[in-house]
């Protein structure tokens, strides 16, 4: 019942405050925010329920006498109740987190854009159809450039230990592992730049892998990967290979651009 | 009772985990946790049944001739009275016996020389605690 | 030569006494089968010592010392992280004090506190045991564990320092190639080591309570803190070899040129490795099938002593007994299936499997709060020290329960995994189990223990104390972690507005530093100053507090007879005796109950 109560506010469409969880950038965030916002109430319900029944039992069950109070062991009833009604609330809020998560994992056979994504010690490399290659190291904070509105489709592995590719904003984060490919799917609802870090411990500067996802109009994004794919064709050797084993502190002087000076906005 | 119903939840799960995921990893350590409910599940099984209770610990109703004074919900103390087990009082060797491992264990991250020091700890300490436990006593 | 195995004791064969008579007094040294106290004596004695009561002490001393370690580690962790930029701590440091801060925390002290210390300590006196099943390898894994511990502490002073990969040491970066020093090495020894010291007492724990029950102790008249020892022991003995076998494979991976879990080296062929590569995911697998059951090994011995806690101070008895052991059970068989929730960012594991398990604990988790609850309910309740810290433990886990479920669900676990949400609720519920639960604990036994009591009003100032600066550094925690703040970072961007919460935290973490520093006080005051407790200070319920504080040798001189989870009670208000009372208001029924 409580599940349900907190899917009806959720799904009415009421204007519930987002308790402190981002309202999602992308399709697949916002419905992890709505999720987010039922689970918080099934929660608050069921926490605040019981932590009424804590704080009446230490106020009012406080000794007024040396009498020995009724010693009571057991009430099937109650006990009965008290764990068929949790996993009712359990199988609802089951359902409704299978729900949010197929939407949340599908990636759809025909995306608007697809971006492969390198993480290393300690950046990020972001490889677009046509040989372009963004990469950038620790405050350098690459920035992956996509189309918004539509399905971007992101191939992400890394190049040595696992890092993780997460932004705030998109509520969304997925572990960059070695010798295993991950896919996943963002649709941008609104133009913007959002942050992103790395999640994952990976070594000394873990603290610093920073990036960005840059979401711009589809003819812009055209625009930009037209004019990135004849960069690379003309130049080819400007466009770096990533050294293995490349370290912080070196001077980082071979490595690209953020490929966002690269855009006029 | 206890270790079979183990062996058989872990068997359940396991065999709902592969035909759900056919994930290697995760499958194998929970058939390996049925075998630990089986292996000495079956055994105590048998064993109980050889020895005439009837008795179990979570059902049976009827005292058996299996039954210890620990498991009669009607036991007197004087019941219990005699010798319980022989728990060896002080005893040097689980030091040593520490010591030894201890040794030998750093030995691979510092260096075998110390499993020189570490190795014989350890044969000392198995000899002596054999020794004890033979004579009843020490050494 | 006088070897040093002369002066020792034979083993003791011990008679169970014969009937009830009084309760012994304090000044009655136990007459076991007439053999006299004699051996050695000082520190020889300390070293030889095969009673449980010397090294449940052993250990709980040891992990203390662990605890407060950990706990400057963590000051400093709190310091740095006051400032987005700061030079107090280089990198190298920093990733080094919180690995090794949750490395000492989770196997140095939660673990050790409960099962080496408290559990060796308390469950045979629970029982009416002399000492447990098998007292040399009880010792041996205390020893396994200082050996761990002075292992672990080693590691800050090697050549490249401490391990700096995560108490959880995630390959590829805990391998050969990312973390090449001794430093690694000696954190994976340190855990072998203390590993088969957990594997050991846990065949002692399954042993002893299954056989050496007094007479009329059933298993359905244990203690709950012994079932839920007994449950505990045999999640050690089901995880707890996973890990040694993972932490040795680990090894082979940084010396023996295997490549069990690192890819780096081996070949990619279109992008993915071939045969000859290994997993990373692998090591994920194998350590979360450890690392949950842990978590519950760490947090089910608290549980068992808030429901010796409760009972006592409400004077009525623990509501839903049978209840609260099937719910033990429950939780412990389910916490084997949920281990890849640890990983669900990985796009890897099975995510509805994993999410309905994890929430589904929820529910025996749920039925012991009403049943804890339903203790207090129309009690008569007192507040002593032991009472608060039990209460402060429901408040606390409360709220990481329910954070917990919201994490058990994958897309909300995409949004805030290693994110400070994530820290903010593992500490909630690690906290509120091993620290307020486990200072109740202190507390509580502290009197049988040592034959004294603890200053009250110190305890309750350590408590506040305690209880506020615990939600003061957690909770901003929690918001700083859906901000976006992601977790084991040294520094942070200074423009998102991270600073404050992260300044509450540390204030926070000092006043919970000042409590420990007056439980220190208090441990002295007490010495100094002592109040003798005699047998039952409480008039609590169950078969420990029947006998001297502290025990005799062998435990019990004289046993009451047994005929329900209360037996204490029993003997000392024969007008109320612990007939199964249901809700109603008839009187109870005559015949004695079936366990």
């Amino acid at each position: 019942m409580v599940g349900v109560l907190a899917a009806a506010l959720v799904f009415g469409g009421c204007k519930l405050p987002s308790f402190g969880f981002y309202p999602g950038a992308t399709t697949q965030g916002r419905t992890t925010f709505q999720l987010w916002q039922g689970f918080f109430i099934a929660g608050l319900v069921v926490g605040g329920f019981v932590l009424i029944l804590i704080l009446w039992a230490v106020f009012k069950y406080r000794r007024t006498s040396e009498d020995i109070p009724k010693q009571t062991q057991y009430h099937t009833v109650l006990e009965v109740s008290y764990t068929v009604v949790p996993i009712l609330i359990v199988l609802v809020l089951f359902v409704f987190t299978v729900l949010a998560e197929n939407k949340v994992d599908a990636t759809p056979a025909n995306p608007g854009a697809r971006v492969s994504v390198n993480a290393f010690q300690w950046g990020w490399e972001f490889d677009y159809p046509g040989g372009v290659k963004v990469i950038g190291q620790t405050t350098q904070a690459p920035t992956m450039v996509i189309p918004a509105g539509t399905d971007v489709q992101i191939t992400l592995q890394s190049l040595d230990v696992l890092h993780g590719f997460y932004v705030p904003q998109f509520n969304f984060s997925r572990y960059a592992s070695p010798g295993y490919k991950t896919t996943f799917d963002f649709n941008v609802l609104h133009p913007g730049t959002y942050r992103g870090q790395c999640t994952q411990l990976c070594g000394l500067y873990h603290s610093l892998m920073f990036f960005n996802v840059r979401a711009v109009t589809p003819s812009q994004y055209a625009a930009w990967l037209r004019a990135q794919q004849a960069l690379a064709q003309l130049k080819p050797a400007s466009v770096p290979q990533l050294p293995s084993g490349v370290k912080a502190g070196s001077s980082g002087a071979n490595l690209s651009t953020s490929g966002s000076d690269a855009f006029s906005d | 009772m206890f270790l079979l119903f183990l062996g058989v939840f872990f068997g359940i799960v396991g065999t709902v985990y592969w035909f759900w995921s056919y994930e290697d990893g995760g499958t194998m350590m929970l058939v390996g946790t049925a075998a630990l409910g089986f292996l000495p599940g079956l055994y105590y099984f048998f064993w109980h049944k050889r020895f005439g209770g009837r008795k179990f610990f979570f059902w049976g109703r009827a005292p058996g001739a299996g039954d210890r004074p620990s498991d009669s919900d009607d036991a007197t103390i004087a019941e219990g009275a005699g010798v319980v087990d022989s728990f060896p009082s002080s005893s040097i060797w689980p030091f040593v016996l520490g010591m030894g491992a201890f040794f030998t264990v750093l030995a691979l991250v510092f260096g075998s020389w110390l499993a020189f020091l570490g190795v014989p700890l350890i044969l000392t300490a198995l000899t002596g605690v054999t020794a004890e436990s033979r004579r009843g006593g020490h050494v | 030569m006088r070897s040093v195995t002369e002066v020792l004791n034979p083993p003791v064969v011990v008679d169970q006494p014969h009937g009830a008579a009084a309760p012994p007094s304090s000044g009655d040294h136990g007459h076991d089968g007439g053999h006299a106290e004699h051996g050695p004596t000082g520190i020889l004695k300390w070293l030889t010592s095969t009673d449980h009561k010397v090294i449940g002490m052993s250990y709980m001393i040891t992990s203390l010392v662990m605890f407060y370690l950990a706990g400057i580690m963590a000051l400093l962790i709190r310091l740095q992280l006051t400032t987005p930029h700061a030079t107090l701590l280089s990198f190298n440091q920093y990733n080094e004090l919180f690995t090794m801060h949750g490395s000492l925390m989770l196997y140095l002290f939660a673990g050790p506190f409960a099962f080496g210390g408290l559990a060796n300590y308390i469950v045979p006196l629970q029982i009416g045991a002399p000492d447990m099943a098998f007292p040399r390898l009880n010792a041996l894994s205390y020893w396994l564990y200082l050996t761990g511990s002075i292992t672990m502490l080693l590691g800050f002073f090697v050549a490249g320092g401490a391990a700096s990969f995560g108490w959880v040491a995630y390959a590829p970066l805990s391998g050969a190639t990312s973390s090449p020093g001794i430093g690694g090495d000696v954190w994976i020894m340190a855990l072998v080591l203390t590993g088969f010291s957990a594997i050991f007492t846990g065949v002692n724990l399954v042993a002893t309570t299954f056989y050496l029950r007094a007479p009329g102790m059933t298993m359905f008249r244990m203690p709950i803190f012994t079932w839920n020892m007994l449950v505990t022991g045999i999640l050690i003995l089901i995880a707890f070899p996973v890990l040694t076998s993972a932490l040795i494979m680990l090894f082979c991976d940084r010396h023996f040129g295997t490549h069990i879990f690192t890819v780096t080296g081996c070949h990619l062929v279109n992008g993915l490795p071939t045969a000859s590569c290994g997993s990373p995911l692998l090591w994920q697998n194998l350590f979360w099938f450890f690392g949950h059951p842990e978590v519950y090994i760490l947090a089910l011995p608290f549980f068992g002593i808030a429901t010796e806690v409760f009972p006592v101070f409400a004077r009525k008895p623990v509501f839903g007994y049978k209840g609260m052991v099937f719910a033990t059970m429950a939780i412990a068989a389910l916490s084997t299936g949920v281990w890849a929730h640890h990983m669900f960012t990985t796009g890897a594991v099975l995510l509805p499997f994993f999410s309905f398990l994890s929430l589904l604990i929820a529910v025996p988790t749920g039925i012991k709060f009403f049943n804890w609850i339903g203790t207090l309910w129309h009690g008569q309740l007192v507040f002593t020290t032991a009472m608060l810290f039990s209460l402060g433990f429901l408040f606390a886990f409360l709220m990481g329960g329910v954070t917990g479920i919201m994490l058990a669900s994958p897309p909300i676990d995409f949004a805030t995994h290693d994110t400070y949400f994530v820290v903010a609720h593992f500490h909630q519920v690690l906290f509120g189990t091993a620290v307020l639960a486990g200072f109740a604990g202190l507390y509580y036994w502290y009197p049988k223990m040592f034959g004294r009591m603890l200053n009250e009003t110190l305890g309750k100032w350590h408590f506040w104390l305690l209880f506020i600066g615990f939600w003061v550094t957690f909770m901003p925690q929690y918001v700083v972690g859906l901000l976006g703040m992601p977790r084991r970072v040294a520094s942070y961007p200074s423009n998102l507005g991270w600073q404050s919460y992260n300044i509450v935290s540390t204030v926070g973490a000092f006043i919970i530093g000042v409590s420990f520093f007056i439980l220190l006080v208090n441990f002295v005051v007490s010495w100094r100053n002592p109040v003798p407790a005699g047998n039952n200070p409480w008039d609590a319920h169950t078969l420990e507090w029947f006998t001297t504080s502290p025990p005799p040798h062998h435990n019990y001189t004289h046993l009451p007879p047994i005929r329900s989870e209360r037996p204490t009670w029993d003997y000392n208000h024969p007008d109320n005796l612990t007939v199964h009372h249901g809700p109603s208001k008839s009187p109870p029924k005559e015949k004695v109950p079936v366990a």
